[in-house]
């Protein structure tokens, strides 16, 4: 059956709590001159139509290379080693090269990080805009331009119609931003993975991004990822939370209740170390240690294990414990 | 555009008065005496200082410098000894072959170099790629004289594919009429094909000879760039829109490419202009390198000088056309411009 077809058959099905995107135990390894980096290890997470999902977790905690993974966009150093990749039960890993690039910024689109480098540099954004919609379909070549001013004027962009003849270093970081959302929205796509919309923004221009990008997700019932370092944008936004560190996910569970009873120490850190109303800035606690090297071979099952002050001899032992219960998961052996 | 040209051609202004400066100093620290060269074996010491003082050899350096910029700026390069004839005409005469062959080496290193490198580069470590090393290698460490003589040996003499490397026509074909003076051009408006495949057939190797040796800086600078681009955020992010293979490699990867390859043309063709001297010379090309080359051997300044001079402006012309070129492609410098 090909992908177009099992999408039909995933979206009118009786299947309707079939999640939009479903990875499940996804291990992802680099191959480097300094050695293999286990870079994610059995990594899972779903997200259904119209939720959002939160990824978080520090720098280097493996949200992009999850988000690549799942986009079938990994370096050539990169390989998905084990693991599943569903997107609306259709198998990703298994998808042939083509059939993902017809999904691509059609079904499932992305917002890069670091949205200026993201663009073509000596392109118009217009016209870059326009090549995505000519690709997909749709539209004609006459009427891409217009089409892309209209896209344009939707993510909240002043004089579209000049500025779509602009070059991204004419436009400021949140005009870039906007820009990167208008690429990855103009086919109205079933999922969204947002890696880091906001970051680099002062706190005004990052409410209105991110404003923008759940309404339009709330109006076309999209699946969305958002992929931040930023515990308080994820909470304020977020149905749901997937807090990873090192390669692991350590924790996921509902908005509310990862923040009214953190399980995992990793993620009571976190909490302790976000700026929430009602506690001064002084009384943030930074966590201590760095992540491990992800290209040690003797690396612990518990990745946190070393920074962790509830370290108990056991955690030591393989493999990490998993525990599920209640749409919550955690993988520590002494959750709090 | 236009100030943008205007502003670049008065930079190159100084580079000007510097080729008139040291083409003066430099014909005139040249060995041999022209007045004697012209006056001619049999002549007495007194017909030699007759000729001398006419052709103002007896006057100090700083008059006769400013004589020759005078000269320069009414047009007037002087005449030829050997010849008689008045060098500006000469150079222009025979400067269309010259073009024509550097301007047709340059296509065949630029495609060649370019498609190789791009290929490299996607195929990184695969045979293409070292194939792509070893001409980068070979191009380079063979002398450009050595490359000419390989070819004639082996497509004139042993497969007898070429035609005797004896100039840009064979010897039963009459030049088109004059347009452009490039022959391939002027024959073809001319719609006479058997003249076009005459002076095709005649260019070939030497401009190969030339281009050659050009392919392998092409190749290695595209294949470098071509590489870093293709690694960078947003072509995984043309690639993450769904982009086609074509679309992500020629309009986004190739074009961000070439920005540093057109750099360095600029470089590779002076380099040819320099190697056209000795291609013309073994492939008996009627262009001003060889005009230059029995000019300097006959001691006779004139031609040298002015064949120095066109040098320097075909130079300083190169690099502005590349400056306007690099505009077109990279809208961040048409800003700053
Ligand atoms: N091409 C690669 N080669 C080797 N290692 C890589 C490569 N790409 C990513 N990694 C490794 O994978 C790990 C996760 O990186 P990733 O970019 O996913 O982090 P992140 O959570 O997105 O961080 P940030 O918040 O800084 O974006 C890092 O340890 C990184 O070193
Ligand atoms: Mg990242």
């Amino acid at each position: 059956m090909s992908a177009a077809a099992t999408l039909d058959a995933a979206k009118i099905g009786p299947h309707a709590r079939v999640p939009v995107l479903d990875v499940r135990d996804l291990s992802v390894e680099f191959r480097t001159r300094s050695g293999l980096v286990r870079a994610l290890e059995q990594v899972s997470l779903a997200v259904h139509r119209g939720e959002c999902v939160g990824v978080v977790g520090e720098s280097g905690s493996g949200k992009s290379v999850t988000a690549y993974a799942v986009m079938r966009l990994l370096d050539a150093a990169g390989r998905v080693t084990a693991g599943d990749v569903r997107f609306s039960g259709i198998d990703l890993l298994a998808a042939s090269d083509a059939d993902i690039a017809d999904l691509r910024g059609r079904e499932m689109s992305m917002i890069f990080q670091n949205p200026r480098a993201a663009l073509n540099p000596i392109r118009p954004v217009g016209r870059q805009i326009a090549d995505v919609l000519i690709r997909h379909g749709g539209v004609t070549r006459d009427q891409a331009p217009d089409r892309a001013v209209q896209l344009l004027a939707e993510v909240g962009i002043p004089d579209p119609r000049r500025r779509a003849h602009a070059y991204p270093f004419e436009l400021s970081g949140g005009m870039c931003q906007r820009i990167g959302i208008a690429l990855a929205l103009a086919c109205r796509p079933a999922l969204l993975i947002a890696d880091e919309p906001t970051t680099g923004l002062d706190v005004t221009t990052q409410a209105v991004i991110m404003d923008l990008v759940t309404t339009l997700a709330r109006e076309r019932g999209m699946a969305t990822v958002l992929i931040t370092h930023d515990l308080g944008l994820a909470t304020e936004y977020c149905d749901r939370i997937v807090v990873m560190h090192a390669g692991h996910v350590v924790e996921s569970a509902p908005t509310a209740e990862i923040f009214a009873t953190p399980r995992h120490p990793y993620t009571a850190k976190l909490i302790a170390a976000t700026p929430r109303p009602g506690v001064p800035l002084s009384g943030l606690v930074s966590i201590p240690g760095n992540l491990p090297d992800l290209r040690a071979t003797n690396l612990a099952p518990c990745r946190f294990l070393a920074r962790c002050d509830r370290a108990h001899a056991d955690c030591a032992v393989p493999p990490l414990l998993r525990q599920e219960e209640e749409g919550r998961m955690v993988a520590c052996r002494h959750p709090l | 555009m236009l100030g943008v040209t205007v502003r670049r051609l008065a930079a190159a202004l100084p580079t000007l008065v510097g080729v008139v400066i040291v083409t003066f100093l430099l014909t005139r620290a040249l060995p041999g005496d022209p007045a004697a060269y012209f006056a001619g074996p049999a002549a007495t010491q007194q017909a030699i200082a007759e000729i001398r003082a006419k052709l103002g050899l007896d006057q100090p350096l700083p008059v006769q410098f400013l004589d020759y910029v005078q000269d320069l700026l009414r047009g007037d390069l002087g005449l030829s000894i050997t010849t008689g004839q008045p060098v500006l005409h000469e150079l222009t005469t025979r400067l269309p072959a010259s073009a024509e062959l550097t301007l047709l080496g340059l296509l065949f290193a630029g495609s060649v170099g370019i498609t190789l490198g791009v290929l490299a580069a996607l195929k990184q470590n695969s045979w293409l790629d070292n194939l792509c090393r070893v001409v980068a290698t070979l191009g380079v460490s063979l002398p450009t004289f050595f490359t000419g003589l390989l070819l004639i040996y082996v497509f004139y003499y042993l497969l007898g594919w070429a035609p005797a490397p004896l100039g840009r026509l064979d010897a039963f074909a009459s030049p088109p009429p004059h347009v452009t003076g490039f022959y391939l051009i002027d024959s073809l408006l001319a719609g006479d094909l058997e003249t076009f495949r005459s002076a095709l057939a005649q260019i070939v190797l030497p401009a190969i000879t030339l281009g050659i040796f050009a392919v392998a800086p092409i190749a290695r600078i595209t294949r470098g760039s071509m590489l870093a681009v293709m690694g960078s955020d947003f072509i995984r992010a043309a690639r993450g829109h769904g982009l086609s293979g074509r679309t992500v490699v020629v309009a986004y990867a190739l074009r961000n490419a070439l920005l540093p390859v057109v750099t360095t043309l600029g470089m590779v063709f002076s380099f040819l202009l320099g190697a056209n001297v000795l291609v013309e010379k073994v492939f008996a090309w009627p262009g001003i390198g060889s005009y230059a080359v029995e000019a300097l051997i006959a001691s006779d300044y004139a031609p040298v000088q002015g064949f120095v001079m066109t040098m320097g402006v075909l130079y300083v012309l190169l690099n502005l056309m590349i400056d306007l070129l690099y505009q077109v492609i990279d809208p961040r410098v048409r800003l700053e411009a």
